[in-house]
Order: structure tokens, then sequence, then C-alpha cells
């Protein structure tokens, strides 16, 4: 049976940037486990010739050629950020290295 | 903090190396991988962005057709299988060099598995397996204002420019390098070198290490000395020159072993690495794969490559770049010593061109390996990042084998291209280094020698010639250097006779 444990809810919560307090992840632990196991009982019904689905549509191989096509101006690329500096978007310091 | 560090003999008296080393290769598309966003190197701040390599709300990526073809001829070419079918993922992560929180990649699909590659180390062949290569696409680029050196630590707040977020990568993965014992720096930049060797034979990349177009990571760990269990790895990141390569992996394994000898242990993390002075420092923890909450990307569909469409790529592979070095070495006359030389310097290509450009295989050598190499090595750069191309090394060398300089003047000629004064006939001409053909000069600098020096003139004038080199210096001397000194003792035995 497939059980989410509180610390590992408050580990998922931290990598998601969701500020959950001890209440929160009170109630929510066990909520998620039920949604796990509900979700788990589907791997009963289907059989090993059924493959994981990650697509609703049995397509493959959608394609652009490799062609330029116009860009954004600075300007409008730059209209939604909160804060811009030399052309780039300013962000606050980073904590942490790059990936 | 300095690290404590272990001389390299001593290290494999006690440790086995175990590498992995991953490669990012960004492809030479004209777009993006995902949206019509130009790749041009070096354009204005956020000039080449538009809504999807943004992640701005509701744009949808669909892949370039020409990234899928270049990875598939890239894992060909690395005796890769080709996946009949695999996805893309999201890499979920917060960092504002990728604006949507993920980057696309691929996880446990890669489209090219199972591969490797035969590494010639000083003469003896070491297999690389290749693990996979995927597709992915590059992130944009950060700069830290504030602080004083310019990075992450200190800096006040961080501007990002997302022109390469989008360039399509393909991430080359070894399995671990075993065995490797005292070459393992050797063959970790050999690897290297060959890879970007394959890449530019493939035509897939610029294959710019200065440039970022290929990037190295190089995993290292040590393992007692006869113990199957690896040891911790770090990850020492962006290593972006084959010098840097080995240097890295010497580095890492002086450093683990002190770490190791000294009774601690090493931490999984990643290293930056300082290409200045050639050591790591501590990155971060490195985050287990599974904190990345990779799934399966759902605005991209499967790609599943047809048998025909791959086997049509195989035939447009180029000619094995092992294959070729054979080839070369007979058509040129190179011995293996030569050959290995001319490898190892990286030198294969600017030879080939050279000689297409009109040179001697015998006279391409010696200027590559010898004055250009002498100046990378000071420089602490490849061969052929000097700037020199073949062809003006062609056009040194006819300028010598037509008789107006001598191998010495040249040199000054290669001073004159790096300070960017012209063609070469032009900076023989600017800075007046042809030899003088004018006899009456040359015949009065002679006697000008022989006048001075009576004692030498009566040896020689007895049949000692071996003392007439002490006046050809000496009238060389008096010509700048810029006479035929084949003509010189010519004209003194003639004269001394």
């Amino acid at each position: 049976m497939p059980e989410i444990t509180r610390d590992e809810v408050a580990h998922l919560a931290n990598l998601a940037r969701i500020d959950l307090d001890d209440a929160e992840l009170d109630h929510l632990a066990p909520q998620l486990s039920v949604i796990l196991e509900s979700v788990a009982s589907i791997s009963g019904v289907a059989g090993d010739d059924i493959p994981p689905t990650s697509h609703a549509i049995p397509l493959t191989n959608v394609f652009r050629e490799d062609v330029v096509e116009p860009c954004l101006t600075p300007e409008q690329a730059l209209s939604g950020a909160p804060a811009v500096e030399e052309q780039r978007f300013s962000v606050p310091r980073i904590l942490g290295d790059e990936q | 903090m300095t690290d404590t560090l272990v001389a390299f003999d001593d290290v494999l008296a006690t440790y086995d190396p175990a590498m992995g080393l991953e490669v990012h290769v960004e492809l030479n598309t004209a777009s993006k991988m995902f949206c019509g966003c130009p790749t041009e190197f070096g354009a204005e701040p956020n000039t080449q962005v538009c809504p999807t390599c943004l992640g701005l709300p509701g744009a949808m990526p669909v892949v370039n057709a020409k990234a899928v073809e270049s990875a598939i001829r890239i894992g060909l070419a690395l005796n890769c299988e080709i996946a009949e079918w695999c996805r893309f993922a999201r890499k979920n992560y917060f960092y504002p060099d990728m604006p949507k929180n993920f980057q696309t990649s691929q996880y446990d699909e890669p489209i090219c598995f199972n591969g490797y590659m035969d590494v010639d180390v000083d003469g003896e062949v070491f297999r690389v397996e290749i693990e996979r290569a995927h597709m992915e696409e590059d992130t944009g680029k950060s700069t830290h204002v504030g602080g004083a050196t310019g990075r992450i630590q200190g800096a006040d707040h961080s501007l990002v420019d997302y022109n390469r977020a989008g360039i399509p990568l393909i991430e080359i993965v070894t399995k671990p390098i075993l065995g490797a014992g005292a070459k393992a720096p050797d063959v970790a930049r050999a690897y290297v070198a060959q890879l970007r060797d394959l890449i530019v034979a493939l035509d897939v990349s610029d294959a710019r290490m200065d440039q970022g177009s290929i990037r190295a990571d190089v995993n290292l760990s040590l393992s007692p000395k006869g113990s199957d269990q690896l040891g911790t790895r770090t990850e020492t990141k962006n290593v972006n020159s084959l010098r840097s390569v080995e240097r890295a992996v010497r580095y890492e394994m002086s450093r683990h072993a002190a770490v190791l000898d000294g009774g601690g242990s090493i931490l999984q993390e990643t290293r930056h690495w300082h290409e200045d002075t050639g050591i790591t420092t501590s990155g971060r923890e490195k985050s287990d794969a599974e904190d990345y909450r990779y799934f399966p990307e759902p605005d991209l569909v499967p790609v599943a490559p047809s048998r025909d469409w791959v086997e049509q790529l195989r035939g447009t592979l180029p000619e094995n770049p092992t294959a070729r070095r054979n080839r070369l070495q007979e058509s040129w006359g190179f011995s293996d010593l030569e050959m290995r030389d001319t490898v190892g310097a990286g030198a294969l290509d600017a030879i080939e061109e050279t000689i297409a450009a009109g040179s001697t295989p015998q006279a391409a050598r010696k200027w590559w390996l010898g004055e250009l190499a002498r100046r990378a090595n000071e420089d602490g750069v490849e061969v052929t990042e000097l700037g020199i191309t073949p062809v003006q090394v062609a056009a040194v060398q006819a300028l010598v084998d037509g008789g107006s300089i001598n191998d010495k003047l040249a040199r000054q000629v290669f001073d004159g291209l790096f300070a960017g004064e012209g063609t070469p006939e032009e900076i023989v001409a600017a800075r007046g280094l042809a030899i003088v053909s004018d006899e009456g000069a040359l015949s009065e600098a002679v006697d000008a020698a022989i006048a001075a020096n009576p004692d030498v003139a009566e040896k020689i004038r007895d049949g000692k010639l071996a003392a007439a080199g002490a006046l050809i210096g000496e009238v060389m001397k008096a010509m700048r250097g810029q006479a035929d000194a084949g003509r010189v003792r010519e004209l003194i035995l003639e004269k001394l006779s």
C-alpha cells in the first residue's frame, strides 16, 4: 500500500517552493496518501500488455523544419519583467549554484 | 582555503581512479530546439527570444527536426543504439536560467544509448563506453552583479539573458571509465579531443570549446587499489578546454587522495573549475536525481525514428577519425611518432588544410608542431586556438620556398600575423624582412667579416672549412639575419680559396 510520509511531503513542498506549516503538513500528508492509493489501484487493472500512457493522442514525430522565425523585440520580451537592467531580466540574488 | 594535495604518483600507489565524462554539445542548427528563434553566438541580450523559450504561459514547443537528426548522427558515430521510441521529460528546478522552472530534457529514454569510442592515447587504444546521448535545451546566461569577483558569492542581484535558452544540446555521458590508472588524465583529454574531432567531422556543432559550444563535466572518484567498489564522486562542472580536462582530473585525483589519506570522506558535490589557478572549489551538494521530479513532457509527443531514417542517416556519417588518421599518415609519410605528436597537439586538421593550401607535409608539420605549438604552449591554449589559419601558414612557407625569407625570419612574420599586420607578404614588406639578395651588399659584409677576423680567415685558407661557421654567423648578424646563409658560405669559401 503506497504511503507518503509527512517528511516526504515536507521535502516535496520544499522542492516545489510551497511553504507549508506544520498543521498543513499534518493535514495534507494523509490526503496525498489516499490519492496515491487511488492512483495505484489503476496498476492493478492494467495488464503488462498496456504501456503507461503519457500522451492522450497517439502521435509521434511532430517536428518543425529548422527555419528561423521572427522573435520578440527586446522591449516586448522584457515588458513583463519586474526589473530590467542592461537589457536583461534582473532577478534577486541567487542562492546556491547553477544546475 | 587551499586544498591539501597528494603527489600524482603517490595517488596511484594507493588508489585506482574512476572517471565519468559528461560532454554537452551545442548543435549548430539555425533555430532553437523547440522554437524558431535564431541561435547566433554573441547577439545583443534578449534579442533571440520568443514566448516559447521565455516560458510564457500558453506557449507550445515543437521539436526541431534537424536537432533530432544531429542527435541520431552523433549516436551512430558513437556506435550507439538508436531508440525506436523515446520521450522528452521535464527536469524541474527553480533557477532563473530557465524561466519555465524546468529544463526540457530526456530522462530514462535517451535517443541514443550503449555506444563506445576507441580512444587513442599515445598509440594505445582505450575503449570508452558510452552510456547515453540525449537531447535537451541549453539554459540562459546569468551575469552576477556586485561582489568582488563576478561570481554568485557576494552578488547583490543577477541579470539574465535568454538568447541561449532553448539552443539544442546533446549531452553525451560515458559509463564509468575504469582501469586508466596513471593515464586517467590523458584518457579524459584524448576522449574529449576525439569526441570534438568527431563532432567537427559530423558538422553538427561549431565545436568551439572557448565559446562554450562544447562543455565537459568531469566526474571523478578514487577507490582503494584492487577494490571493485567505486568511491564517492565529485563532479567538476564546465571544464572548457582540453588542457583543463586533463588538469581537472589530475587535480581532483590529488585532492581526493589527500582527503582519503587523512581519514576523511569525499562529499558528493559539484566543484567549480578555475582555469586561471588550475584548482577546483566546492560548489553545491549534488541533488539526487529524484529531486528533479522528472516526468514525461506532456507538450511534446514521443520521438520514434523509423529504421529507414536511421539507416539513411548512417549513410551520411563521415570517415571514422581513426581510419582517417591511418590514411593521412600513409599519404604524408609521417612516422608513428610524428603522427602521434600531430594528433596529440590537435593539429591534424590544420596540417591537412595547410597541405591543401600548397605546403609539403613536412613543412606543414614543422610550423604547427614547432613554432606555433611553442607559442600555444606559452599562451596556454590549443594550437588551433591561436588565430593563425592554415592558409596563412602555407603562405609563410611559400615565401620560404621562394627564397624571400628563411625560417628564422618567418618567425617574425608570425609575430606580424599575431599582431594583425596583414598578409604574410605585407608583413615581409612592412617590416623589411626580405632576405637581401643584393650580391654587392652581401659581398661587402663578407669582406668586412674576413678583415675583422684574419686568424679565422687563415684557418679557412688552410682548409679548415669548419671555421667558416664563425664568419657566417658574423655576416648573418651584420645582415640582421636577412641573408641566405648558404649563399654567405659560398661567398666566404670563394673569397678564401
